[in-house]
């Protein structure tokens, strides 16, 4: 019997995801003998014609990596959607935008005029921007558009499975790898698999008080005590409003958890969840001093929404 | 036992007990100047002198410290113990002539005039005469030894170790409490070195701590009790019958589970001082209204007495109501006990004083049972009713010579003028305002204030000793200013809410209320103090949240702040919400 096909692809992301895979170490030969590797640019030469040539539904597991910034991205998404059987979102950008998707607080061309023309770093000759088809001597390069907004995997093809994180945690990878090798049947479509039900607190060590906050703190500020509960000490972690799964990993280095993970299950919108949550906690008496205290929060897009803005109720900045 | 003969009296003691102790069991005064009933005998003034007779031989012994023996007979008035007495006294007299104790002494010894002329005579009255006692209670009793004498013969001297002052005195006073002239001092000075304000703190380290304790037993304060500093002293189990003093008793907290709670946590008062013009705090005899209640009190610092500060009967007296209410400055509402114990005050002092009284009011409220019938009473006593509110309290400048006294000035609205009343003393009525630290109980019961600042019930007509936590009921001055009436008749209210439950032994609750979907709380503990009705506990096993179904009103709060969405309402799911949404959009 054939082995089973694996396809891994890399869309809006830093590579990281790439990289985790290859974390599982000297597992990756089991992942070599269990899989038949057909598509992984990263890694091994693969064309696009190669995966168009193939037949629908015929990869067994495509674990797609980045958000849908361009429209490259979506081209590969549909194609590997339609040549695949269990598409899964892979890592944070995948899932909910991921990093990329801060990019929705501003428009198209916003970016563009601040990366090829305002940036003090750039030099431009001819206030160029890229244009998406380009005619030299050979003929004419047809370049992918960019799109207005970044958008999370599930927005342009449906989704099978859904594994979070930034990147999602080597073991957990093997897990999931595993528990497909296994045979066992599949859970139902739409799951978030290599993930805790509870959330970064249920793995945290810290010991957790009742919460009262006079004042937050960039981490930097202040040299958080490691056995406290950092929201305790005001500094801004989102475990409460993270999906476990990591293994608390950032807090055990005493640096508050980014919310990675996604939202836990039942929530709609994580950062809306954490910005209820502080605000019923935060200790003032007067609306001078809620003032204050919401003050000494310092970018709260990037804080709240840092991997999930596309994937959120907000979605991007609107515009007129 | 054993028996004596004193001044051919038989008397029966117990042995070992000093001859001084039997005579004044036979009724027989012996003079003494050094004796202290709880310091053992020194027998330096000799005073206590007396003849003893065994058999055929007799001595003379110190009876304060001379043990008695079966068989022995005792002469406290022979001849030649009148003559060592004369001779003591005369030379205590002829070196400190002066001291009270030692002229009262001569004068009951017959001695009008010395024979000697002494070397060292000191003729100041509070001369030291070197009794011992100051010393032996510092290192006897106290344990503290601070005080010793030094130099010999006629240069004796009780000093301070190099005479120095040190830190080693503990400051207990009791070389002052026993000392017979007054030679040793207590100068009382606060840190600022002034002397302090009229304080009504208690007077010994163990004391009652009010008349009407229950129970009304003593309490002793480790912070000013000797014992506690030094391990000495023990006066008080030594003089105990019973022997119910006990040292080892320590503060302990109690934990009671209880199903309903009562708050009836009372008031403070207004601190006068806040309001400079009527001069609380910075004039002698201005008094807030619980100060003059003390002074009434046959217990008190006075007995009972209207005494002025230096202690004279006041010639006339000011009361001033509405002190921080009924003032949009402080507080705007009424404190509604005040018109009545100012008349309280008013008739009292009437009764045990010939001053005259002056009352100054805002508006006259007798709204209770037989109140008004008592102001009538009041009027008739002819005491000055002077409607306006007094503007200020001013020290009059002094006349003849004589100190000044207060002079309060009004405008008496009644007949449109301007007034400057000089008194002898004056009372303020302080308004009642919620306690300090209302606050902190507030949250420990997630009950809600009223502006005022007093707890709220729940509805001021039809529950007014319910709260909006179930199961936990208010009374008396916590709850709003009132008198001992309203406030036995609320507590009787809610003393019945509480029963009524206690016997039904069991309570309904709504079906709308929170829920903790155990399998996704991670224990972050935001929901943990949000709740206003505190039905959200930690449970420490399980590390997560849990909401007590019998106190969760189902208000949501929870369910907003949850972070990881395993608070749920119930009825209320945001899956419900979504769907119901969905029908109203869609």
């Amino acid at each position: 019997m054939d082995k089973p096909k694996l396809a891994l692809y890399w869309a809006a992301s830093c590579g990281g995801c790439e990289i985790a895979v290859l974390d599982i170490q000297e597992k990756i030969l089991d992942v070599a003998n269990a899989f038949d590797i057909v598509f992984w640019p990263v890694a091994m030469d693969f064309k696009y014609d190669d995966v168009r040539k193939m037949e629908d539904k015929s990869i067994d597991i495509c674990l797609f990596n980045g958000a849908i910034r361009n429209s490259e991205n979506e081209e590969i998404a549909h194609l590997l959607r339609q040549k695949s059987k269990v598409l899964v979102a892979f890592g944070s950008c995948a899932y909910e935008g991921g990093i990329p998707g801060l990019a929705n607080l501003s428009t198209k061309e916003e970016m563009l005029n601040f990366v090829y023309k305002e940036s003090p770093s750039t030099i431009s000759n001819n206030n160029g921007l890229p244009q998406t088809h380009y005619k030299v001597n050979e003929g004419e390069i047809e370049i992918p558009e960019l799109y207005e907004y970044v958008k999370p995997l599930k927005d342009v093809v449906d989704v099978d499975y859904y594994i979070p994180g930034c990147p999602p945690q080597p073991e957990q990878i093997w897990n999931v790898i595993e528990y497909i090798l296994s045979g066992k049947p599949l859970p139902p479509a739409g799951s978030v698999l290599g993930a805790g039900d509870k959330t970064c607190c249920d793995e945290c060590p810290r010991e957790r008080k009742e919460k009262k906050i006079k004042e937050f703190h960039r981490p930097y500020e202040i040299i958080p005590n490691p056995d406290e509960c950092l929201l305790d000490q005001g500094i801004i972690c989102m475990g409460p409003a993270t999906r476990s799964g990591c293994g608390a990993l950032c807090v055990k280095a005493n640096v508050p958890c980014r919310g990675c993970y996604g939202a836990p299950p039942n929530c709609l919108d994580q950062g809306a969840k954490m910005i209820s949550a502080l605000s019923s906690v935060i200790d003032a008496h007067s609306p001078e001093e809620i003032e204050q205290i919401l003050g000494t929060i310092t970018d709260a897009v990037g804080t709240f929404y840092r991997f999930s803005l596309p994937y959120s109720i907000l979605k991007r900045r609107v515009v007129q | 036992m054993v028996t004596i003969k004193i001044d051919d009296i038989e008397v029966q003691v117990p042995e070992d007990t000093p001859i001084l102790k039997a005579a004044e069991k036979a009724g027989i005064w012996i003079p003494t100047m050094c004796y202290n009933d709880l310091i053992e005998p020194y027998g330096v003034c000799r005073l206590c002198s007396v003849e003893v007779i065994r058999g055929k031989r007799s001595r003379v012994v110190t009876s304060c410290n001379y043990p008695v023996r079966e068989g022995i007979s005792v002469r406290t008035n022979s001849e030649k113990i009148k003559w060592i007495r004369k001779v003591i006294m005369e030379l205590m007299v002829s070196r400190w002539p002066n001291v009270k104790v030692v002229r009262e002494m001569a004068e009951k010894l017959g001695i009008e005039k010395p024979r000697f002329e002494s070397l060292e005579k000191d003729e100041a009255p509070d001369a030291c005469i070197l009794c011992g006692l100051c010393v032996n209670v510092c290192r006897d009793l106290v344990g503290a030894s601070i005080l010793g004498f030094a130099y010999r013969g006629i240069k004796r001297e009780v000093v301070l170790p190099f005479d120095e002052i040190t830190d080693k005195c503990i400051v207990c006073g009791a070389c002052a409490h026993v000392c017979p002239t007054g030679h040793v001092k207590m100068i009382v000075e606060d840190y600022k070195g002034k002397k302090p304000e009229f304080t009504l703190g208690p007077k010994t380290a163990i004391y009652v701590p009010s008349m009407q304790a229950v129970p009304r037993v003593p309490v002793i304060d480790p912070e000013s009790c000797i014992h506690f500093k030094t391990g000495g002293c023990e006066t008080c189990a030594k003089v105990c019958e019973p022997k119910a003093i006990n040292y080892e008793m320590k503060d302990e907290v109690v934990e009671i589970d209880v199903g309903q709670i009562l708050v009836a946590t009372g008031y403070d008062l207004f601190d006068a001082s806040q309001m400079a013009q009527y001069g609380y705090g910075r004039y002698d005899n201005v008094y807030s209204s619980l100060e003059f209640e003390m002074m009434l009190n046959s217990t008190g610092p006075t007995g009972g007495k209207v005494l002025t500060k230096d202690g004279k009967e006041p010639r006339a007296v000011g009361i001033i109501h509405c002190i921080g209410s009924r003032d949009t400055n402080y507080h705007p509402y009424c404190s509604r006990v005040c018109c009545m114990y100012a008349l309280k005050f008013a008739h009292l002092v009437h009764d045990r004083t010939n001053a005259a009284i002056y009352q100054f009011y805002i508006d006259m409220r007798a709204f209770g049972k037989g109140y008004e019938e008592f102001y009538s009473r009041l009027l008739d006593e002819g005491i000055n009713m002077i409607r306006g509110k007094a503007a200020e309290v001013v020290e009059a400048p002094p006349v003849n010579g004589q100190q000044g006294n207060l002079l309060i000035r009004c405008e008496d609205t009644l007949i449109g003028k301007f007034r400057e009343i000089p008194v002898d003393m004056v009372i303020l009525c302080n308004a009642i305002e919620p306690k300090r630290d209302s606050d902190i109980i507030r949250r420990l019961f997630s009950i809600s204030k009223s502006p005022d600042g007093f707890f709220l019930e729940r509805h001021p007509k039809l529950d007014p000793t319910a709260t909006t936590t179930d199961g936990v009921y208010i009374a008396g001055c916590a709850q709003g200013p009132k008198d001992i009436p309203d406030t036995v008749a609320q507590a009787s209210s809610a003393a019945a809410r509480i029963l009524t439950l206690i016997s039904r032994g069991e309570v309904e609750i709504d079906p709308v209320r929170a829920m903790v979907m155990d399998e996704y709380c991670s224990g972050c503990r935001i929901c943990n103090n949000l709740c206003p009705y505190g039905a959200i506990e930690f449970l420490e096993d399980k590390k997560i949240s849990h909401v007590n179904e019998a106190l969760c009103k189902g208000c949501g709060t929870c369910v907003a702040a949850c972070p990881s969405s395993a608070m749920t309402g119930q009825g209320f799911t945001d899956a419900q919400i979504l769907s119901e949404l969905e029908g109203l959009l869609i």
